[in-house]
């Protein structure tokens, strides 16, 4: 947002935590409410889905801990007959809502993080190779990278999860389904980490740095993965976490589609999906409460993303 | 121009021969579809004869340029599901997608620049930078959870429009409508919001920033200075120059709004051709699957190619450099 500017004289030499607390970042995260907001929710929603079952009433998808007689009970009610109490409510199987939140938003975050390393990998990859070889692999890479910028990248996980479960035998759909939901996601989006890897390395690939490692007889894998991937990294990070956004939600939509997460391992998408059943009977809380969950996570992620791109990468803006 | 021109068509054309190559494949991995044809009864000699028959005895490649040839006629074999053929499926759905898809765009074209103009024209008071928040939250919320709290507050709590289908639809031979009926044109309401919600942002922030480049112009102030009405400098001479980015996008996002609607129609169960694709994936109907690829991946490139044409045909530089962008 703004470049700090100080006027004191810095000490001879601050410690890491000092100099890390007088950043630009620091100062920018310091002076937006909302940014401060969004770290709480985000790191809240993090460390809930992280503890889920230390901190959850109960193990949602275990059939011995719930109890059918506690069925819809409504949000924040202790049950006549189990005294159990529900902050948010319960379910058709007298699950408890809040419980199922925590367990859900574990597997939408795993789902997020893992398929959005998988593009940061895959796109890094093939962004160095492009960038550093040149050539007929530059040409084919950005040539695929442009045919499929040309379709939005959920029609693109979609399409991908169908063809590859597609070739799947039937009986490996629902046990495999985390790890197919992870791929298409991540082959969704490697794009844009290819093509901003790719524009980064050959800026860096003629400066002197490289030069001087080239003169000195270096191999090419140690000047490309030494030195010239961590002077790319830094538009990765930023894209990283915008794309993390993207990817809950693009499982949260398949899962709510009724392609992605099976019912057995819901994430956020699916309790949504298995609530929006109930909506229409008056058990509201079965539905609305995923759902703010999946608002909330997406919202501070998204915030959070945006204010590291303005601060880490002011050409963006 | 010529090279410019054969290197989009080739392009397109890989496209699509990649596409057809995985939906190709799709057919020819996963099951026999001859055990899927004959009964159980079926001899041995029976099942040659139908994979003669289905020309499933030729070589791969043969087999490749058949099913290239089958689908150029929109004949993609009967559906595993439903035991109709495929192409009647997509036709009868059609008319439910379009409708859909072309009224939210509408919807989105004219509520995104209504309120650019109004966002651009008063910055800063309340209204402006409501709507601007509003959109930045609009443009983070996934379009199934915005669907879905639509039905929540407009269909279940307030009982004012209907939750899901398409209403009553009229059958004029060819097309099936619904936007003659009353309850018809009633149900289209919430898709087509919950479709268009997301353009609308768009080019309501593009309408927005266009314009406020715009009124800064020196010919906006010598409009002014001329002593022309507000209502002609702001929409005659400001508004007609923010178009050209305007269309561009529309044009782009034509394709996204198809996409899209795929989770609209499953959000509100309408009939549409996106909600059939969905119960294939989930129930591995291939035939159902691969005409759906090969179309949507047609709609997209044939977009895509036309865009390229008008930047083309708009913009003299691309002539200048033979095409290279």
């Amino acid at each position: 947002m703004s470049e700090s500017h100080h006027a004191v004289t810095p000490p001879p030499r601050p410690g890491k935590l000092r100099s890390f607390l007088d950043s630009d970042i620091v100062y920018s995260w310091k002076r937006q409410p909302v940014v401060i907001l969004a770290t709480l929710v985000t790191l809240v929603m993090f460390l809930g889905a992280l503890f889920a079952p230390w901190i959850a009433p109960q193990n949602p998808f275990d059939p011995r801990q719930l109890d059918l007689i506690d069925a819809f009970t409504p949000p924040l009610t202790t049950s006549d007959f189990t005294g159990n109490f529900y902050l948010l409510g319960s379910d058709s199987q007298g699950r408890d809502v809040f419980s199922a939140i925590l367990y859900g938003s574990r597997i939408s975050l795993l789902v997020g993080f893992a398929a959005v390393l998988f593009a940061l990998v895959l796109g890094t990859a093939l962004g160095l190779m492009a960038g550093f070889r040149g050539g007929w692999r530059d040409a084919l890479i950005m040539r695929i990278a442009d045919v499929q910028l040309t379709f939005p990248s959920i029609l693109m996980a979609l399409l991908i999860f169908g063809v590859i479960r597609g070739f799947l035998p039937r009986s490996m759909h629902a046990e495999v389904a985390i790890i197919v939901l992870i791929v298409a996601i991540g082959l969704s989006d490697w794009v844009q980490y290819a093509r901003a890897v790719r524009g980064a390395t050959l800026v860096e690939k003629g400066k002197e740095y490289v030069q001087a490692a080239r003169v000195i007889g270096l191999p090419a894998r140690n000047i490309l993965f030494q030195h010239i991937l961590p002077n790319v990294m830094r538009p990765v990070l930023v894209i990283g976490t915008i794309g993390l956004a993207l990817a809950i939600i693009a499982e949260a939509t398949l899962s709510f589609l009724g392609v992605g997460m099976p019912a057995t391992q819901p994430s956020l998408g699916t309790l949504i999906r298995v609530g929006q059943d109930y909506m229409f009977s008056g058990e509201w809380w079965i539905l609305l409460f995923p759902g703010l969950a999946l608002l909330m996570l997406a919202l501070s992620v998204n915030l959070l993303g945006d204010w590291l791109r303005d601060v880490l990468n002011p050409k963006l803006r | 121009m010529l090279a410019f021109l054969i290197q989009r068509v080739l392009q397109a054309v890989f496209v699509m021969v990649v596409v057809a190559l995985i939906a190709f494949s799709l057919f020819h991995y996963v099951g026999d579809p001859v055990l899927n044809m004959v009964g159980q009864e079926a001899t041995e000699a029976d099942r040659a004869a139908l994979r003669a028959r289905l020309g499933l005895d030729q070589p791969l490649p043969i087999q490749f340029f058949q099913f290239i040839a089958n689908a150029a006629q929109f004949e993609f074999g009967i559906s595993y599901r439903s035991a109709r053929p495929v192409t009647d499926l997509i036709v009868e759905r059609l008319p439910a997608t379009l409708e859909l898809a072309i009224i939210s765009a509408i919807f989105a074209v004219v509520m995104g620049i209504v309120l650019g103009i109004y966002t651009a024209l008063n910055r800063g008071n309340w209204l402006s930078n409501f709507i601007m928040t509003a959109s930045l939250i609009g443009v983070s919320l996934p379009t199934f959870l915005i669907g879905v709290l639509l039905i929540y507050v407009f269909a279940v709590e307030l009982g004012w429009l209907p939750a899901f289908g398409r209403g009553e639809v009229i059958d004029l031979g060819w097309w099936n409508t619904g936007l003659l009926t009353r309850s018809g044109l009633a149900s289209l309401i919430l898709p087509a919001i919950t479709l268009g919600l997301f353009q609308l942002t768009l080019i309501m922030r593009l309408v927005r920033a266009e314009m406020l480049e715009v009124l800064r112009a020196d010919y906006i102030k010598f409009a002014r200075a001329r002593g022309l009405s507000k209502r002609v400098v702001n929409l005659r001479h400001a508004l007609k120059n923010t178009l050209i980015p305007v269309i561009t996008i529309i044009g782009l996002q034509l394709g996204t709004i198809i996409a899209f609607a795929i989770i609209t129609e499953t959000v509100f169960q309408w009939p549409g051709v996106g909600a059939l694709f969905i119960t294939a994936v989930r129930f591995v109907d291939i035939p159902v699957m691969a005409a759906y690829l090969m179309m949507i991946a047609l709609v997209f490139v044939v977009i895509n190619l036309i865009v390229d044409l008008l930047y083309y045909a708009v913009d003299p530089r691309l002539r200048v450099q033979g095409g290279a962008k």
